[in-house]
């Protein structure tokens, strides 16, 4: 018969799996056939090898955090790691203290309250000190997040994200766990002598100021008491992403995806969230006083209580997604809940006809954006002329959207409506390159039109091979420069490397601080339908001063709406790198012309 | 109707006692900059839609101010969603979200919500 005390503990380890193997087999069920044949063929390959891998240095090292916040990661890590450790080096010492298998499975957790006779008294001796350097271990990472909730700037973070209940309960529990193991276990070293280098000394001091043998079986229970609590409230809580996370990295290593739909995989995602709220600080919606970070999205998800306020407000830039420690796919969980939210309204454009392609092996779509940043579209032409390619203006005149504004608005059935029209239209001009100047029409032709044999190139890509074949020529300007990543050609299509090295040959690059994965987003995107002009601009004057603070001569980008976004209402020099090329191209070419007339007047 | 001695196009007419105004409620509580339209047509000249097909985004405020739904409904579904509108719009007026609080709107109240 168990002793009383060990009654909270048992009943939330059993709660506890009961709910975990409901959720399974519900989530399990819940995939489609494909993903389910994905699961299985997935099982017994490298993937699952990987998946290991990654659980251990995500789930109990906390390297993603590490490399953020070093005390936060260790916080992180001596909690998780310790934790494990605790109850794997636990069972061992049971096992081999006692020399068999064969005991209750509360005992480990339990086993200096019952002190069993050791068979092996020397590794006995070995394993108290280890367990107790091990509670050290844990109990520094608690005496952190004790710390972390007085002063949580010291671990690098502004904000962090409210508590529910059932967060309150678990967090609660899970502060006084580790204590109260401590305070168990020294009492009963005080009275049978079996501590560590910590829970002896410790429990002797306790046998000098307390009466012991009454307080050893309430604090076994405290214990226990606080184990089980946690156990009953991690489902319902954030604790959830405990066991969820690794079943994450298990299934994103299989290969399963949203494909547009809300399933069982957004569920997965939502709950593998454990709200540390890495995406809060780091999202520019707070220069602009808004809330409505991923942090919050999933929480709502999780809640049934999502609101189109929450839903559509964010700039889709994806920085949270790089912060991530979980690696949640945000922005593809936020487009799929938006593609959900506005299913009864694609629009049908019946209206759309097929263009008149003209042959040409180079086709340029400028984008809409370009159009509003007529500078751009001029200096695509003179780039396109002075280096003799023949291509075929696509939208000069009129041609529809990419479609991708209306896919990050979640209007995916509409989009492909637009992107079939336009898809036959490249086909149909024989085209084998396809040139934009908009980082938002490069990512969908990249990612959606499924062009074959058609390379597809941003401006900044083509112009650099056009300079490394010689036929524009490059040529320093003596100018420093800024370049601001957009988010959609950065963080959105890893194109990172070529615009810089465009501007490295037309003038000094000055590094900053925020560039490639860190940088900033205008402000400008298309994805956030909600934001307003006055909050755009908050965002942007951030993203200006922090350019403008490494005193360049002028800020560079390759987005024709990032341009429009930040000369907005500004004086600053900001130009399109296609901007700064033409320009050399002028000048040369005037050079070239001067040069004539000088030696016409010397004749 | 009072008979004034010569015919009315019914499709001209609005009949103030039955006239429904839900959906413009609906959109100026959740996009009150919409209010500040002062129909310049800067959204109708730059508009992609406009370039390629009969579509003027102020037709569609109109409709909208008076109620008509079912031509709304038409008019509002050739948008494609890209945004130039609201970048060049003087007022700053954020006319993707009106367009999408309309689409929205049209379909809640053909199901009888609003």
């Amino acid at each position: 018969m168990a002793p009383s005390f060990t009654y909270p503990f048992t009943i939330g380890v059993i709660i506890l799996f009961g709910v975990l193997i409901y959720k399974a087999v519900k989530w399990y069920a819940g995939f489609t056939k494909y993903d389910k044949i994905r699961i299985r063929k997935g099982f017994f390959t490298r993937k699952t090898l990987k998946s290991i891998k990654e659980s251990f240095n995500d789930g109990l090292l906390h390297v993603s955090i590490f490399r953020r916040n070093p005390m936060l990661g260790y916080m992180h890590m001596s909690l998780a790691f310790g934790w494990f450790l605790l109850i794997i080096v636990g069972h061992l010492e049971s096992v081999i203290t006692m020399g068999t298998f064969r005991f209750p499975f509360y005992y480990a957790v339990f086993l200096r309250y019952f002190n069993p006779l050791s068979v092996h008294p020397f590794s006995s001796e070995i394993f108290k000190h280890v367990m107790d350097f091990l509670l050290l271990f844990v109990l520094s990472g608690v005496s952190l997040a004790y710390f972390k909730r007085i002063n949580k700037r010291l671990f690098g973070m502004k904000r962090t994200t409210k508590l529910k209940v059932p967060d309150k309960m678990a967090l609660t529990s899970l502060w006084f766990i580790f204590p109260l193991r401590l305070f168990a276990e020294s009492i009963s070293a005080g009275i049978k002598h079996n501590g560590g280098f910590l829970t002896q000394p410790l429990g002797d001091f306790l046998v000098s100021i307390l009466n012991v043998y009454t307080w050893e079986y309430p604090v076994w229970f405290a214990y226990s008491l606080s184990l089980g609590v946690f156990f009953v409230f991690l489902t319902s809580s954030r604790y959830a992403h405990i066991p969820t996370e690794i079943l994450y990295i298990f299934l994103r290593n299989y290969g399963i995806k949203l494909k547009k739909k809300y399933n069982t995989y957004t569920n997965v995602q939502v709950y593998s969230c454990s709200r540390c709220g890495m995406c809060l600080d780091i999202c520019q919606l707070n220069d602009a006083n808004i809330h409505t970070q991923s942090v919050y999205l999933i929480k709502r998800i999780r809640n049934h209580n999502l609101t189109d306020d929450v839903l559509f407000n964010c700039l889709l830039c994806g920085k949270c997604q790089q912060a991530c420690p979980v690696h949640i796919d945000i922005n593809d969980l936020r487009i799929t809940q938006r593609i959900e939210s506005t299913r009864q309204y694609n629009s049908s454009y019946d209206y759309l006809e097929e263009m008149e392609a003209i042959s040409s092996k180079v086709v340029y779509f400028a984008g809409c954006m370009s159009h509003l940043t007529p500078g751009i579209v001029q200096a695509m032409k003179k780039i396109f002329a002075h280096s003799g390619t023949s291509y075929w203006f696509m939208d000069e005149d009129k041609a529809p959207c990419c479609g991708r504004p209306l896919m990050q608005a979640g209007q995916y059935d509409a989009a492909m409506k637009l992107i079939e029209t336009n898809r036959k239209a490249i086909y149909d001009s024989g085209a084998t390159q396809l040139i934009t100047s908009c980082p938002i029409c490069y990512k969908v032709f990249k990612e959606d039109y499924h062009l074959k044999n058609i390379q597809v190139l941003h401006h900044t890509q083509f112009i650099l091979k056009l300079i490394e074949k010689g036929k524009i020529p490059a040529m320093p300007t003596g100018n420093s420069f800024v370049y601001h990543d957009p988010c959609d050609l950065g963080r959105g299509s890893n194109i990172y490397e070529q615009p810089r090295e465009i501007l490295r040959k037309y003038g000094t690059l000055i590094p900053i601080r925020k560039e490639k994965e860190n940088a900033l987003c205008c402000g400008g995107s298309l994805a956030n339908i909600k934001i307003d002009m006055t909050e755009r601009d908050a965002i942007k004057k951030h993203a200006l001063d922090m350019y403008f603070g490494y005193k360049p001569d002028m800020l560079v980008t390759a987005c024709p709406l990032c341009k429009k976004t930040f000369t907005r209402n500004n004086i600053y020099p900001i130009f399109d790198i296609a901007e700064i090329v033409a320009a050399t191209i002028t000048q040369s070419a005037c050079r070239k012309v001067c040069e004539v007339a000088e030696v016409e007047n010397m004749l | 109707m009072k008979n004034f001695g010569f015919s009315v196009k019914q499709t001209r007419v609005i009949d103030v006692d039955t006239f429904d105004d839900s959906l413009l409620k609906y959109v100026l509580a959740n996009e009150s900059s919409f209010m500040c339209c002062m129909y310049c047509g800067s959204c109708t000249a730059t508009c992609s839609t406009g370039n390629l097909i009969d579509f003027n985004v102020r037709k569609i405020n109109l409709f909208l101010r008076r109620g008509q739904y079912d031509m709304l409904a038409n008019e509002i579904d050739k948008c494609m969603f890209c945004g130039k509108c609201t970048l060049v719009c003087p007022r700053d007026i954020n006319l993707r979200n009106t367009i999408m609080l309309i689409k929205k709107g049209i379909v809640e109240h053909k199901n009888g919500k609003k």
